[in-house]
């Protein structure tokens, strides 16, 4: 391919030769906050509420359950492997499939499943944001296809932010071939700037924090 | 003496409904981001931006050992990194690809840079139907347009015409509740994800660390667009790479707020490579393109290499007086906006649009709002230079030269000077106050100001006059 | 002994509104400074160097140099001329060392003139008196390139009987950068209407700026629309009793 040209062009361009060292780089700049767990709690779903988002903060996993219960009413629903959703009793409610690890076989219940329920493996407290690991426990399309999410996420996976995240988890490659924050119900404005909530990724979302 | 360039100013200016459209839509831009970025809700902003513009400045400065950083780390987890040099070669990889996997049905999420190389019409040229996804994008696809804005593709459509493009195009019944148009576009587009053999994606940021694409969007359609098909093709310029991904806290930042006000978009997905074993889903096979088509050029120039630091907010488009009234399609490649003025010429050459360097009052507002801070005036200002230097060498455009030889043999000698300055106060047409609307002959640029304001009377001294009369 | 300063009037100001030039002088007189008018002084080759035409600038730009390259403080009523004067004369003079020097010295002895004001005379209250309902304008140049924007308010704000009314999108560009004014004069036009629409809501009499090429694009603008706002430089703000 054209590597070796690019490249060359690139260092013609530099005035640099290959393999020539580099520069040291300014270093990283990371800002982590000291902020109370509550108060973490209280930040991460007002976010999610001003992004008209629904948020839900447990007593107990028994009231987890209660509020999925309450969205799913007994609809089609796809959960994903995450540990937290069989032991909140998620998975065996009715109209709930889980446990599937065949790609095209999740893929077509996505596709026609009402809600979407999914764990996560952190959260953002500053900018009310989801993050999600693809892994055997959560797939791609459980939080993406269907019309409905609902996302459990335990208080201890509450970081500050993004700044925190990094730190925690800098090299997210080495965990994932993909890592996704997701911050609210998709949207767009794309028409006369008019916002329409819902346009391919789920227009609903619903967040438990337990 | 008038230019494609001056023309479609010209029409974009006649239009009241389109000068509105822009206004607002940019208007709203600027204000969301004001909120965004205001010091008690984003104290570090300045410090932010000083920190974007040394680590672009840094990676800029050493580009070959972070592609090559970068190819070895996308590698290591699978994926393969595709050097291109034009858009000749980035269309002969995908198709090549395309016939040796059977594929097609491609679904694009939204790509500036997919734009540049017309990666569409290449495709399509060869019977591969490719579909945008992003809402706005999908709308000037079905237009045949290129698009508008650089974070808002369709910014200058409206709902009616909307309606009119799905109504003749897919043969729907006539909508004209944007929701409701939304949805019908959702549901089409929602077949072609599941059905698509490819995914193309363009890339907001390349991970040198990681070999990680990162895709920022509101749709959920990037995601679609790089989860669903069986294989993910990302197409970067290669400038689009940072060092880190630890790097991201920073640039993130700054990206949402500067382009729409969102302290994060609703979806950002940092992809490294086709899926893992252990994983359910994600594509089998990915590949990055990484594109010079001209960058390398751009590279070359010390001074003005930093307009590759761009991280394609919009910000400048937004805050721009100029682009507020000429609108994207005024400009003359797919980059618009101030930024689009000084890649233009980078890329093309000064002659491609002569004019375009100088279609700008270098009030500097551009480089006010810029994320990573570049300097997009005094670019301007050289590539004007060099637009002259051109015209000198090709013997063109001698009447101003010659009007500014004058003019500067006239400011280095006080007397002619004055002289010249009486001479011409003589000469104005005498008003006792009034401005002057117009006068019996004029040219050039004396009728280009008369045709949009009036002229000041002539001072009956000048100052130097009334000085030595004190 | 009465400080000297020296006054670079700038040839707009010279040639077309020669009283912003004697508002200066009074207003400096009234401090208690000598003001030197250096009679060999023409332009600053803004003109030349903004349409690409650098050596020209150059031409007239080291005329500049010669007349003014011994003054302490040179103070200018324009923010356009003084940045031009200030950061772009050393990119002039790249290549000739001993102009370059000349250049950077003079950097730091320029001042637009609220600038000065208010930085070298440290004074906010000149005496002046001006019954008017006033709005002002933020010149890009003076605004971005020079940091002026508080100070001219500040200055504003010790006029007697003035009332400042804020514009909505007071730091949107008028329009005239210089030839772009009559190159894309359509787009110019559309500019300055749309700052005129700004002015009228504030109901304000009077548009007050620190360049005068700001005010002949507004006045020239507003004349046409028949609009009865007129338009004063800070000086003859400043100089009025």
């Amino acid at each position: 391919m054209s590597r070796e040209t690019v490249l060359h062009k690139v260092r013609t361009a530099l005035g640099r030769s290959a393999g020539q060292p580099l520069d040291q780089p300014p270093p990283v700049r990371l800002r982590i906050p000291v902020v109370e767990l509550e108060a973490r709690v209280a930040s991460f779903c007002t976010r999610i509420e001003s992004l008209a988002g629904k948020t839900h903060a447990a007593r107990s996993t028994e009231d987890a359950l209660e509020y999925a219960a309450g969205i799913i009413a007994g609809r089609t629903a796809v959960a994903s492997n995450a540990p937290i959703l069989r032991e909140c009793g998620i998975t065996a409610l009715p109209g709930v499939r889980t446990g599937i690890i065949n790609r095209d076989e999740l893929r077509a219940l996505c596709a026609t499943a009402a809600v979407g329920i999914t764990g996560a493996d952190y959260a953002l407290a500053d900018t009310g944001t989801l993050v999600l690991l693809s892994s055997q426990q959560e797939a791609r399309m459980i939080s993406l296809l269907p019309p409905v999410y609902i996302a459990i996420v335990k208080r201890e996976c509450l970081l500050t932010g993004l700044d925190e995240l990094l730190t925690v988890l800098p090299r997210p490659a080495e965990q994932t071939s993909s890592m996704v924050l997701i911050t609210g119900p998709s949207r767009t404005a794309d028409i006369e700037q008019i916002l329409v909530r819902g346009v391919h990724g789920p227009g609903e979302i619903h967040v438990v924090v337990v | 003496m008038s230019t494609l360039f001056d023309e479609k100013i010209h029409e974009t200016l006649a239009d009241p409904k389109l000068q509105l459209a822009i206004y607002k839509a940019t208007g709203r831009l600027v204000e969301e981001r004001r909120k965004a970025i205001e010091p008690d809700i984003c104290p570090d902003y300045q410090e932010l931006r000083t920190q974007a513009n040394a680590v672009k400045r840094h990676t800029i400065e050493h580009l070959d050992y972070y592609l090559e950083e970068f190819a070895r780390n996308l590698e290591a987890h699978g994926g393969k990194a595709i050097f291109c040099r034009d858009a000749e070669e980035v269309s002969d990889f995908v198709l090549s690809l395309a016939k040796e996997r059977g594929a097609e049905l491609i679904v694009k999420s939204k790509s500036m840079t997919t734009e540049e190389i017309d990666l569409n019409e290449r495709l399509e040229h060869h019977h591969l139907e490719s579909v945008e996804t992003d809402l706005g994008e999908y709308i000037i696809q079905l237009a045949h347009e290129r698009p508008y804005h650089i974070v808002a593709p369709a910014l200058h459509k409206t709902r009616e015409q909307v309606a009119d493009l799905l109504t003749d195009k897919l043969g729907v019944p006539r909508e004209t509740v944007i929701e409701k148009q939304t949805m019908i576009a959702r549901a089409v587009l929602r077949e072609k994800f599941l059905a698509a053999d490819i995914g193309i994606s363009g890339a907001n940021f390349l991970v040198a660390d990681s070999g990680a694409v990162v895709l920022v969007e509101n749709e959920g359609n990037a995601r679609l667009t790089t989860s669903a098909p069986k294989i993910h093709i990302a197409v970067a310029g290669i400038e689009k790479l940072i060092p880190r991904a630890q790097d991201l806290a920073v640039f993130l930042k700054l990206l949402g707020r500067s382009a729409t006000g969102q302290w994060l978009t609703v979806y950002t997905s940092f992809l490294s490579g086709p899926r893992r074993k252990n994983e359910i889903d994600g594509p089998e096979e990915f590949y990055v393109v990484l594109l010079d088509n001209g960058r390398t050029k751009v590279l070359a120039d010390r001074e003005k290499r930093q307009s590759l630091y761009c991280i394609r907010c919009g910000a400048c488009l937004n805050h721009c007086p100029v682009y507020r009234k000429i609108g994207g399609h005024s400009f003359p490649w797919v980059y618009s906006g101030p930024i689009g003025a000084i890649l233009t010429p980078q890329f093309l050459g000064v002659r491609h649009e002569p004019g375009l360097p100088f279609a700008s009052s270098l009030c500097g507002a551009c480089a006010e709002v810029c994320p990573v801070k570049i300097d997009i005036p005094q670019i301007l200002l050289d590539l004007r230079s060099e637009v002259k230097k051109a015209e000198t060498r090709e013997g063109t455009n001698r009447l101003e030269r010659l009007a500014f030889r004058v003019w500067a043999w006239v400011m280095r000698h006080p007397r002619i000077y004055e002289i010249a300055g009486m001479a011409a106060a003589a000469l104005a047409p005498s008003r006792d106050s009034g401005w002057v609307r117009s006068v019996p002959v004029s040219a050039g640029p004396l009728r280009a100001w008369l045709s949009q304001r009036d002229l000041p009377p002539a001072a009956p001294k000048s100052f130097r006059q009334m000085w030595r009369d004190r | 002994m009465a400080a000297r300063v020296s006054l670079f009037v700038t040839c707009i100001v010279d040639q077309l509104f020669p009283k912003v030039g004697m508002a200066v002088v009074d207003v400096l007189e009234r401090l208690g400074y000598q003001v030197h008018f250096p009679e060999q002084q023409t332009c600053c080759g803004q003109p030349a160097f903004n349409s690409g035409y650098r050596e020209e600038a150059r031409q007239v730009a080291r005329h500049f140099l010669n007349v003014f390259g011994d003054a302490d403080y040179i103070v200018v009523p324009s923010g356009s001329c003084t940045s031009m004067i200030a950061h772009h004369f050393s990119d002039i003079f790249k290549k000739e060392p001993e102009n370059l020097e000349r250049a950077r010295a003079i950097e730091s002895r320029v001042f637009e003139f609220s600038r000065f004001l208010l930085d070298v005379a440290k004074v906010e209250d000149v005496g002046a008196r001006l019954e008017q309902v006033v709005t002002y304008h933020d010149s890009c140049h003076a605004l971005r390139a020079l940091g002026v924007k508080d100070g001219p308010r500040r200055l504003l704000g010790h006029v007697r009987g003035l009332e400042l009314r804020e514009i909505d999108a007071a730091e949107e560009c008028c329009g005239f950068g210089g030839t772009f004014s009559v190159k894309f004069a359509e787009v110019s036009g559309g500019m300055a209407r749309t700052k005129i629409d700004s002015i009228v809501r504030t109901g304000a009499s009077t548009v007050v700026a620190v360049d005068s090429s700001c005010l002949m694009q507004l006045q020239g603008a507003l004349s046409r629309a028949g609009v009865p706002v007129r338009t004063m430089h800070l000086a003859e703000v400043l100089a009025s009793r």
